[in-house]
């Protein structure tokens, strides 16, 4: 399983996100219809954004889906997140009021 | 995650962002990491374990908070208030550290740690040198912060990357804050208040306007200027502001927020904020050293609704810290160790990513399900409100009665002469200890001995009535307004032994 705090990113996209929580279905995170790498990797030259999965993320938003994994968006991009071909679905947050 | 990252996303997020704002040093949050950057270089080049800061703050903390973490180094930042002995104390038990000064306070640290630089070479060789940037392992320590000692010894308490953005992530929508947002800080760098807010707001997308030296007719100045949004204080200060504002009215149009913590805060000092600036939400946070920051928030939703409540029972959460924030679970827990449901007093545990528990030469605390005690003695009520009724320490077992000094503090204050009282127990032949209570009077007011008892009596049962009522001019605080204890029994006792 991917350790937490592990940060990836998109390879046909600006994406990048860090696993904040993490499931095995983790293993098979994309963005853009392609699989996400880690940081340092190549990416593949060849590679295009699916256009099933564009619409993009929200920068600094957290996504979910139904195995418990949860990702940061660190850096926002075209590609749409997801888990094989299911979505992972944008978290909402309740607003706390600024304390410090 | 590093904190590095946090302003990462800053920057991507909005490059050209005004990020601080500190008299008349301005940085965007591109100009910060570019900083930064430097900065890392520096301490790279210096060859040290540990960066120390003495000084009053503003944008030197989050300067100093990201080159260290770009330099995947720990930070400190120190009270600058403390004597050259104090410091070169601390100094001497971080290891191997750079020792970046404000320079007033350069000859203070005069020979300690491996280096000593002013606050201007440190800027200036930053923007000079090569950008540096080494990832941090997220379970790295980040930031060393020395507890205020009001108990005990100053404790070195270890936050992690993960922990400081564990607290922020799980606290703070990223970009949330509108593009006019500003947030005014006074807490000293040295403080969690401090090094929260420099995460916090970077985070949120509001602009942190500083105020290094608090003085409340300067803050109420600052926060028409520079049209401020949302402020923290700590109790000693909201004290001040009120005064200010009542001596002097202004209008604070902009606030929206005013968040206080830091200790405790009196009831009558709530209601009278409320009262004179309806338009601003109160807000506060309870949080610890070792929690990295806020663990509650009593919401400006919450404050009102209280204010306004007729009904006992949420009347009375004006005097709670609210509910735990989200990622923190709470436990009260009784000396054996077992959970006491709503209602009951106990020790309060608190875990979650936040929270550290670990301190320099002691190691971690938690216990072996994480989870961390916090030496207050709390309650819970049935809707999750968390009541703190202060240090565990503190309590005072007067003939086999355990008796929380807030529970007495809380009545008093509310008497209408009295500004401020502490309550100690004294060492006593006949009950073990007894209660002693240290009252400030309002200005101008006169306290009445007997009149006050007979007020807390009413009040209280007898056994709970002070033994002795003290009458003081002012308490002795640290600097961030927290009432020395330790000192104030230390005192009477000395008196008492004295008088006999």
């Amino acid at each position: 399983m991917i350790k937490n705090g592990t940060r990836l990113q998109s390879q046909v996209c600006d994406t990048q996100v860090i696993v904040v929580r993490s499931a095995d279905s983790l293993d098979d995170l994309r963005c853009g219809g392609e699989p996400m790498v880690s940081l340092d990797a190549q990416k593949q030259p060849h590679a295009d954004l699916d256009p099933d999965f564009t619409g993009g993320s929200t920068m600094g938003k957290r996504y979910v889906d139904d195995a418990g994994a949860e990702v940061l968006v660190t850096k926002a991009g075209a590609g749409a997140l997801s888990v094989g071909n299911t979505r992972l679905v944008l978290k909402e947050a309740k607003p706390l009021p600024a304390s410090d | 995650m590093s904190i590095a990252l946090l302003l990462e996303m800053a920057v991507s997020g909005d490059p050209h962002r005004l990020a601080v704002v500190d008299r008349g040093t301005r940085f965007t949050t591109t100009e910060l990491s570019r900083f930064a950057s430097g900065g890392a270089g520096v301490i790279g080049t210096a060859g040290v374990q540990h960066v120390a800061y003495v000084g009053t703050g503003g944008h030197m903390l989050p300067l100093l908070i990201f080159s260290s973490a770009r330099a995947a180094t720990p930070f400190t930042p120190l009270n600058y208030r403390l004597s050259a002995a104090g410091l070169q104390q601390l100094i001497g038990r971080l290891p191997e550290p750079l020792v970046v000064a404000d320079p007033e306070f350069v000859e203070l640290v005069a020979g300690a740690g491996k280096r000593v630089m002013t606050s201007e070479e440190f800027t200036q060789a930053a923007s000079a040198a090569e950008p540096h940037e080494e990832f941090a392992d997220p379970d790295e320590v980040a930031i060393v912060l020395f507890t205020s000692g009001t108990t005990s010894q100053p404790k070195a308490v270890e936050l992690t990357h993960n922990n400081l953005t564990g607290y922020v992530t799980g606290t703070v929508e990223f970009g949330s804050a509108d593009a006019d947002d500003a947030a005014l800080v006074c807490v000293p760098p040295y403080h969690i208040a401090g090094v929260g807010a420099a995460l916090s707001n970077l985070y949120a997308g509001r602009r942190i306007v500083y105020q290094c030296k608090f003085d409340p007719r300067e803050w109420a100045r600052l926060v028409r200027d520079e049209r401020v949004t949302s402020a923290t204080v700590v109790p000693t200060m909201l004290d001040r502001i009120i005064a200010e504002l009542e001596a002097s009215p202004t209008d604070l149009p902009t606030l929206r927020t005013l968040a206080y913590g830091g200790s405790k805060v009196s009831l009558p000092l709530v209601r009278k904020t409320i009262a004179m600036l309806p338009h601003v939400g109160m807000v506060n946070a309870y949080g610890l050293t070792e929690t990295s920051s806020t663990i509650a928030v009593l919401t400006p939703e919450d404050h009102r609704m209280a204010y306004a409540a007729t009904e006992e029972a949420v009347s009375r959460r004006l005097a709670s810290v609210g509910r735990p924030v989200p990622g923190i679970e709470v436990q009260i827990r009784d000396e054996n160790g077992a959970v006491r449901p709503a209602g009951q007093p106990g020790e309060l545990f608190v875990r979650g990513p936040q929270v550290s528990g670990r301190y320099t030469g002691i190691g971690s605390v938690l216990d072996a399900d994480g989870w961390f005690p916090t030496r207050d003695t709390a309650t819970l009520d049935d809707d999750g409100y968390l009541f703190i009724g202060g240090r565990s320490d503190d309590t005072i077992i007067r003939g086999g009665e355990n008796i929380a000094p807030a529970e007495v503090e809380d009545v008093l204050v509310e008497h209408p002469n009295v500004r401020e009282a502490v309550v100690v127990g004294v060492d006593d032949p006949q009950w073990g200890q007894i209660i002693v209570a240290v009252v400030v009077p309002e200005q101008g007011a006169e306290i009445d001995v007997e009149d006050l008892s007979e007020f807390v009596r009413k009040a209280l049962r007898g056994s709970r009535t002070p033994d002795r009522i003290e009458i003081v001019e002012q308490l002795p605080t640290t600097d961030t307004g927290k009432v020395l204890r330790r000192e104030i029994i230390r005192q009477l006792s000395e008196n008492l032994r004295s008088a006999t």
